[in-house]
């Protein structure tokens, strides 16, 4: 298993494979140096590695270099690159008719209050690459739109890929459904803690255990299927025209969802990196 | 097994006997993020966490 930090979820995967006598070797994502070159060498890592780097540049670029040296890596670098980047999901969800908000891209100011025109107000301004809701603003109308955009000329060039999105009218929380494989394992409600409108647990959303309906395990199934075999969190909301998927995220977090569900989930990730290792 | 006050809330954080250099280990009582630093010999102790990067999540 590769890390940069060994969080809640990578003690609980340590602790399912002591469980299950299953030898994980631990690297250090920050320790690890590679020659770029040596593509036919595998040595020192395993057949199968579990990339867990909370780094989105640091998992997408060693995972690309584990794969080159023959390593199978869950998840993979092509899903890690089309997952962290939020455009380039919403293009795979678009192209697979997956449902998923009104979204549109634009680089400067002036083009991004156009687009926010079409796609309508309330809106949300999203960084293409980030998490935890860092950054995530609500555009309520022209005035305030125009200000947070401005703000953001200010910053990091990343931040001017002017990526925004229909304000989906949805009660005050989402879904998130684990699909590890071919299977829809767990789901939780995500409900945003009080004075904030985000839902993610990393701002302090409470987690509630969420039955899984046909509607959604058929709905996470095919947007894992679009991506490819993997391990992901599939997140999605509640609309008036049923559900909407907004984000993949390929190292998903589990910490609150385990004692929420009841699922054992790293112990299934560690099942399916298993079988893995026996094909 | 080992434990230290939280800066933050002062409780009591049990610092686990199997725990690794680097594991984030949670305050129970305020949820602060703190890290085990290891020393030489093995000795454990919690120290701030690196500040949150712009690329880190999930």
């Amino acid at each position: 298993m590769l890390y940069d930090q060994l969080r809640p979820e990578e003690r609980l995967l340590i602790d399912a494979a002591r469980k299950k006598s299953i030898k994980l070797q631990l690297y250090d994502a920050g320790q690890t140096y590679l020659n770029a070159l040596e593509v036919d060498c595998r040595e020192p890592f395993e057949a199968v590695v579990l990339q867990r780097s909370v780094s989105f540049f640091r998992s997408v670029h060693l995972t690309a270099l584990l794969e080159s040296r023959g390593v199978n890596v869950i998840n993979s670098s092509r899903i890690a690159s089309m997952c962290g980047n939020k455009l380039l999901a919403t293009l795979e969800l678009a192209k697979a008719k997956i449902p998923t908000p009104r979204t549109a891209i634009a680089f400067s100011v002036e083009s991004a209050i156009k687009a926010l025109l079409e796609v309508g107000y309330p809106a949300v301004l999203k960084p293409v690459i980030g998490s935890w809701g860092r950054l995530v603003a609500p555009l309520k109308d022209p005035e305030s739109a125009r200000a947070i955009l401005e703000d953001r000329e200010n910053m990091f060039p990343l931040y001017q890929v002017y990526y925004v999105q229909e304000m989906i009218q949805r009660p005050s929380r989402d879904i998130r459904c684990f699909v590890i494989g071919d299977s829809a394992v767990a789901a939780i409600y995500r409900y945003a803690p009080a004075d904030e409108w985000r839902t993610n647990t990393a701002r302090g959303g409470r987690v509630e255990s969420c039955k899984i309906t046909q509607e959604m395990e058929d709905l996470a199934l095919k947007t894992a299927n679009v991506f490819g075999e993997g391990i992901y969190g599939v997140d999605m909301m509640e609309s008036d025209k049923g559900l909407t998927i907004h984000e993949v995220n390929y190292t998903t977090e589990f910490r609150n969802s385990v004692p929420a569900t009841g699922i054992d989930i790293p112990g299934l990730i560690l099942d399916f990196a298993v079988r893995k290792v026996r094909k | 097994m080992n434990s230290q006050k939280c800066p933050d809330c002062s409780a009591d954080i049990k610092i686990p006997e199997d725990s690794i250099d680097g594991e984030i280990v949670i305050c129970p009582d305020c949820g602060l993020e703190l890290q085990v630093k290891k020393d030489q010999s093995g000795k454990a102790e919690l120290v701030q966490v690196a500040k949150e990067r712009e690329d880190w999540g999930e």
